[in-house]
């Protein structure tokens, strides 16, 4: 087989394979979020499906492909079909840049644990994000009803306000590292500070996540910051008007959202698949343990957003806007120059 | 691997492919797959109950504009800093005064935009209520 079949080929395997285990973990999320907010609720979340519930995403997605699909007469059927295929679509497609680990080892066989290593890659990956609001503005705008156009303006605008805030929190941590490669940026965050510390980019740049963690939480549209889908007055903002599989598909591509915001929180500010060493675990498995650490740091981010969830109650509209123009856009100014300036004065 | 630059971005292609795939597999199948039972009154837009008055084609804020544009003005110039954070230790303390020059022309506009009241979004006096009419006036779409 000539070389650029296996290249192609091995990248296909790759994609098929990172899709499989994100849509399954988007799948799980749901569950995960179901039960833990069940919890701080003093609830059961769901137990009849399966042991501890575990079956119901599979029961959720049949029944969401069973149901009956409604297309309202006066949408604008093409923009009203495209939108939660552009949301989906997009949501999955910024994983390809995202790397989960050095090198992949199944006996001589080795590969890096990344569909793609682009040298840009934290720009293919804002600009993927960036594109995604679309699905929201095209799926409000299409449905040609007052509740949805109501909620995708509000999502539509809530989301590019806080992209500005996010785009310059990561400004701090391009200086750190001086490359906008990933895997560059994970690699320049290894070893210690002072011998204990790991030398994750947090440490320095704790104004910085702050700043991301807000915004990304606004991007996602999550509480407190999910207003599109505020209920008690937009019905369910941007997607009243979808049934089926399709209303699915905006839940899928918000739960891989969520997973593509915290790996990128991970990659940029948490030191990547950098863990302790497990020098106990047989050899067969070493090469999964940077995996295994990446795994379990998207696993806190993710149970983060789910606390928070079961914690705060949901902002208005004009605190929305406001702090994310008056607080948090000249935070993420002040900490540019700051960080530019002790790089600056330190360097020889 | 092949030994080419653009080679990198192939995978970006396939990935593309694949979850368009997906996607378009998704809304299909659904369509397939679920029963079409259609009334008049179900295929109505949602409006708690009640036959709407109206549709959806309605002037909407103007501040929804501004902060769209505001956006582009500030994305850009996030985007406009990344290449000189990443050559930054280069640059060195040059690289800071001519950093700090731009960032004070972006702020000098973002103050001049807060005092303008462009970021209030429910200041008294600048939130009149304005009977709109039903529809808007034919062409002014």
């Amino acid at each position: 087989m000539p070389t650029w079949a296996q290249f192609v080929l091995l990248s296909a395997a790759k994609s098929v394979v990172v899709i499989i285990i994100l849509l399954t973990a988007v799948a799980y999320a749901v569950w995960l979020e179901r039960k833990v907010v069940g919890r701080m609720q003093n609830r059961w979340g769901p137990t009849r499906v399966g042991p501890f519930g575990l079956l119901q995403p599979l029961a959720d997605g049949i029944k969401f492909i069973l149901k009956e699909d409604i297309i309202p007469t006066n949408v604008y059927k093409p923009l009203y079909i495209a939108a939660p295929m552009i949301s989906v679509a997009l949501a999955l497609m910024s994983i390809a840049v995202v790397p989960f680990g050095e090198q992949l080892r199944f006996g001589s066989f080795s590969t890096p644990a990344q569909i793609t290593d682009v040298n840009v890659a934290l720009l293919v990956l804002l600009g993927v994000t960036s594109v995604a609001v679309y699905g929201v503005a095209l799926a409000g705008w299409s449905s040609n009803s007052k509740y949805s156009l109501l909620g995708s303006l509000r999502a539509s605008a809530q989301m590019v306000s806080y992209e500005a805030s996010l785009g310059l929190s990561l400004i701090g941590v391009l200086l750190l590292s001086g490359s906008l490669s990933l895997r560059e940026i994970v690699n320049g965050q290894s070893g210690t500070y002072f011998g204990f510390l790991p030398r994750w980019n947090f440490f320095p740049q704790f104004i910085a996540f702050f700043v991301y963690l807000t915004a990304a939480f606004a991007e996602t549209n999550r509480i407190p910051f999910d207003l599109p889908e505020a209920e008690t007055e937009l019905v369910a903002g941007y997607h009243t008007e979808y049934s089926s599989m399709k209303f699915a598909m905006f839940f899928m591509a918000e739960y891989t959202n969520m997973f593509t915001v915290a790996c990128v929180g991970t990659l940029l500010f948490f030191g990547g698949w950098h863990g302790p060493a497990l020098t106990f675990l047989p050899m067969v498995v070493q090469s999964f343990v940077p995996l295994f650490w990446f795994a379990f740091k998207i696993f806190l981010f993710l149970f983060l957003y789910i606390w928070i969830r079961g914690t705060l109650p949901r902002f208005r509209y004009d605190q929305l806007m406001a702090f994310g123009w008056k607080v948090l856009l000249p935070i993420a100014l002040a900490n540019i120059v700051l960080t530019s300036l002790y790089i600056g004065l330190t360097t020889p | 691997m092949p030994d080419n630059y653009l080679a990198s971005y192939l995978p970006l292609l396939i990935q593309f492919l694949l979850v368009g795939a997906i996607a378009g597999g998704m809304v299909t199948l659904s369509w397939l797959i679920g029963k079409h039972k259609n009334t008049a009154a179900k295929l109505m837009p949602y409006e708690c109950g009640m036959a709407p008055v109206g549709d959806a084609r309605q002037r909407f804020s103007v501040k929804f504009y501004l902060v769209a544009m505001l956006f582009i003005l500030f994305d850009v110039e996030a985007i406009f800093l990344y290449p000189w954070a990443v050559i930054f230790r280069e640059l060195k303390m040059f690289g800071f005064w001519e950093m700090l020059i731009y960032v004070l022309v972006v702020l000098g506009g973002f103050i001049y935009v807060w005092k303008k009241g462009v970021l209030d979004w429910s200041r008294a006096d600048s939130d009149q209520i304005v009977a709109l009419p039903d529809r808007a006036p034919a062409g002014s779409r």
